[in-house]
């Protein structure tokens, strides 16, 4: 009755292609950034902060990066993990040796950075496709991380080879890295910074770009007979996806867990990002946040279930348990909705519509 | 396989295992930091070759499943860490392991079947993506799974194969070749098991079925294979040729949860070799084995070490570059 778009008219080319083009969802996005940036931070403890909504944040970047390649571009990319410490590695790098660039500045030339190698282990991808190109990508995993844990130098020759965040401020007093950064702060950054990412992505994949993509997606050859170079394409969207997956391993590393070593961007990493894409939905925004708050939030009520039923159990058969129903879920996810959240939540739109009167 | 292209490999490989060994004794004279001689080059060469043929028997399970069923089967690693742990399990009740052997050849039947049902039959006609990642999720399954059932300390599973190494060809090179009489025996099980599958194959009924099914479905379909037997048959004996794996690698260094992840190094050998080929995993297996000893030994020299992790895909990233369907995959022709 409230979710309808009569009597709202297009009357202008612009207003048909606004992103929100019904009043209703503009009204929803909004009241979502207003609760997220003024009463989330006042209401949620510093564990649900750091432990929850930092990580969805961070994740949701890295899935809106391999959303582009592997859901609009079709390529599927099992690199994730490698790009996401090429991010954090070379962010860490960068703000080392130029203490005085500013934060952000050193978030963007992060991602800049990990385009680049983007670029350089998706040329495979002019070649190959399909699963032979999934574990082609494998090659990118494996090598970066081997290159992160072999070479001191990236770690600024620290022992462990782990690299810490060193303490960085937005502006003035506002610190988001290091340890006088507040949770609150770091959220409230992620918010916005995350925000703006999902607008740039969301526009990328409306514009002649993002076509030329999903075009590529649903069939090369016959894209390329409509005057779209397919190496082009495919490149770009490697670079445009490693741009995001670097940013958010540099989040990953700055703000989320402030210390980091190579090994936290392991294979397993890739695979998390994948599923959060899967069971979010493939080839859309919305689904890569939706993703990844599923697969942040089913670890932790796995974890608290038992505890809350009052049933006690080793955390070693705990973990095990987890294990076995994240693997049943993905497969009920994917025997009941192949498509994802994303595809529910349409389907749940357009059945608002017509509420109360189906017929 | 026709004669010439085995004849080419049968003189191909010699020349160029030779050839790799004269680079590198090249090499050796450039930086004499680098140790080289031939008996110790043909050592490391004939421990990758070993190695390769563990590789071999997990891709495998891959190839015979990609080949009935188009589904790349993740899950193939954590079949293998499954059948390990449950035979172990039934010899820690006291049976002999021939026994325990039969008995988790029942389970995997039983697996199959249950893969069949649960996962695959509610699947049928999405596309290969969500297969995949469905095969993901029997992986985490198959894991937590089997380590609820069976705990999750470090096992060791011993069913009396030689350990001890021997030298052979000591008139030859100067100290002889030093093989690991169990890689050897593994080697002679995993040959066993190609030439059993290969019979089974060309020559059973149920085999020339799965051979139809795997060259197009819907022909199989209309001539009266029954397509949901012939998928649980083939998840069937991929789950035996991932028991067997797991005998071999359990034995080699113990059952435990890493066994799962060897299916990572499995997948370089299946796409050398391409995803739809039998002698492709065999061959592709011996050599990412081998060229991945080789590098880590005498590349590895250089660039520094622990370059097995990525040193394989790196091979048959190369090899894809040249030959986008493998060595021996079926050549895709696409058009409009």
């Amino acid at each position: 009755m409230l979710y309808r778009e009569a009597g709202q008219f297009k009357s202008s080319y612009a207003s048909d292609q606004a992103i929100f083009p019904i009043r209703q969802d503009k009204i929803g996005i909004a009241l979502i950034l207003v609760v997220a940036l003024l009463v989330v931070p006042f209401v949620a403890s510093n564990y649900v902060l750091n432990s929850i909504l930092v990580p969805f944040l961070v994740f949701s970047t890295a899935a809106i990066g391999l959303n582009i390649v592997t859901g609009y571009c079709g390529q599927v990319s099992l690199g994730t993990g490698g790009f996401m410490a090429c991010g954090a590695f070379f962010a860490f790098k960068l703000t080392t040796a130029f203490p005085d660039i500013h934060i952000i500045l050193i978030f963007l030339l992060a991602g800049f950075g990990t385009a680049l190698v983007g670029i350089v282990f998706g040329l495979p991808s002019l070649r190959i496709k399909g699963f032979y190109l999934a574990i082609a990508t494998l090659a990118a995993q494996f090598f970066l991380i081997w290159m992160f844990t072999q070479n001191p130098w990236w770690t600024n020759y620290n022992p462990a080879g782990v690299i810490t965040a060193p303490p960085r401020a937005l502006f003035g007093d506002f610190y988001i890295t290091g340890v006088r950064a507040t949770p609150v702060g770091k959220y409230l950054f992620l918010v916005c910074f995350v925000t703006i990412l999902a607008l740039v992505a969301k526009n990328l994949v409306r514009s002649a770009l993002g076509r030329a993509w999903m075009a590529i997606r649903d069939m090369d050859i016959a894209a390329e007979i409509m005057g779209i170079r397919p190496m082009m394409a495919k490149l770009s969207a490697f670079a445009v996806s490693s741009f995001f997956i670097g940013i958010s391993g540099a989040l990953w590393a700055f703000i989320y867990t402030a210390s980091v070593e190579a090994l936290a961007f392991e294979v397993t990493r890739s695979f998390q990002v994948l599923f959060m894409i899967i069971i979010g939905g493939l080839g859309s925004i919305l689904g890569s946040f939706l993703g990844a708050a599923f697969i942040v939030l089913l670890p932790i009520l796995l974890n608290s279930a038992p505890a809350m039923v009052g049933i006690r159990m080793s955390t070693e058969l705990l973990t095990h348990l987890e294990f076995m129903i994240f693997g049943a879920l993905i497969v009920f996810f994917l025997i009941v909705e192949p498509q994802g959240l994303a595809r529910l939540w349409q389907i749940g739109k357009e059945k608002l519509r017509r509420w109360p009167f189906p017929y | 396989m026709n004669t010439r292209l085995i004849a080419s490999w049968l003189i191909g490989a010699p020349a160029a295992v030779v050839g790799l060994g004269l680079v590198i004794q090249l090499a050796a004279l450039a930086d004499p930091s680098l140790y080289f001689a031939w008996g110790y080059y043909f050592e490391v060469f004939v421990g990758g070759l070993l190695q390769g043929v563990m590789y071999s028997l997990v891709a495998l399970g891959f190839v015979l499943i990609f080949k009935a069923s188009s589904t790349f089967n993740f899950a193939q690693g954590s079949m293998v860490l499954f059948a390990a742990l449950t035979m172990v399990g039934f010899i820690e009740w006291g049976l002999h392991w021939t026994i325990a052997f039969a008995l988790t050849m029942g389970v995997m039947v039983l697996l199959a079947m249950a893969i069949e049902r649960v996962v695959l039959r509610p699947l049928v006609n999405q596309p290969h993506i969500t297969l995949f990642m469905a095969t993901i999720g029997i992986f985490y399954f198959l894991d937590g799974f089997g380590q609820t059932l069976w705990g999750s300390d470090v096992k060791s599973l011993d069913i009396g194969m030689p350990r001890t190494p021997v030298i052979v060809l000591e008139n030859v090179f100067d100290g002889g070749i030093m093989i690991n009489q169990f890689d050897l025996v593994a080697a002679l099980v995993g040959g066993a098991l190609v030439l059993g599958l290969a019979v089974f194959f060309q020559k059973t009924r149920i085999g020339r079925a799965l051979r139809a099914v795997a060259d197009d479905h819907q022909a199989a379909l209309s001539v009266g294979i029954p397509l949901k037997t012939i998928w649980v048959v083939v998840w069937t004996v991929a789950g035996i040729v991932a028991l067997v794996a797991g005998v071999m690698w359990g034995g080699k260094m113990g059952v435990q949860f890493t066994l799962a992840l060897i299916a990572l190094k499995a997948l370089p050998v299946l796409i050398l070799g391409g995803l739809t080929s039998i002698p492709g995993a065999i061959v592709g297996g011996l050599i990412i084995g081998a060229g991945e000893q080789v590098a880590e030994i005498f590349l590895g020299h250089f660039i520094g070490s622990a370059i097995q992790d990525w040193f394989a895909y790196v091979l048959a990233m190369l090899v894809l570059l040249v030959r986008p369907q493998g060595l021996f995959g079926e050549k895709i022709i696409e058009r409009v």
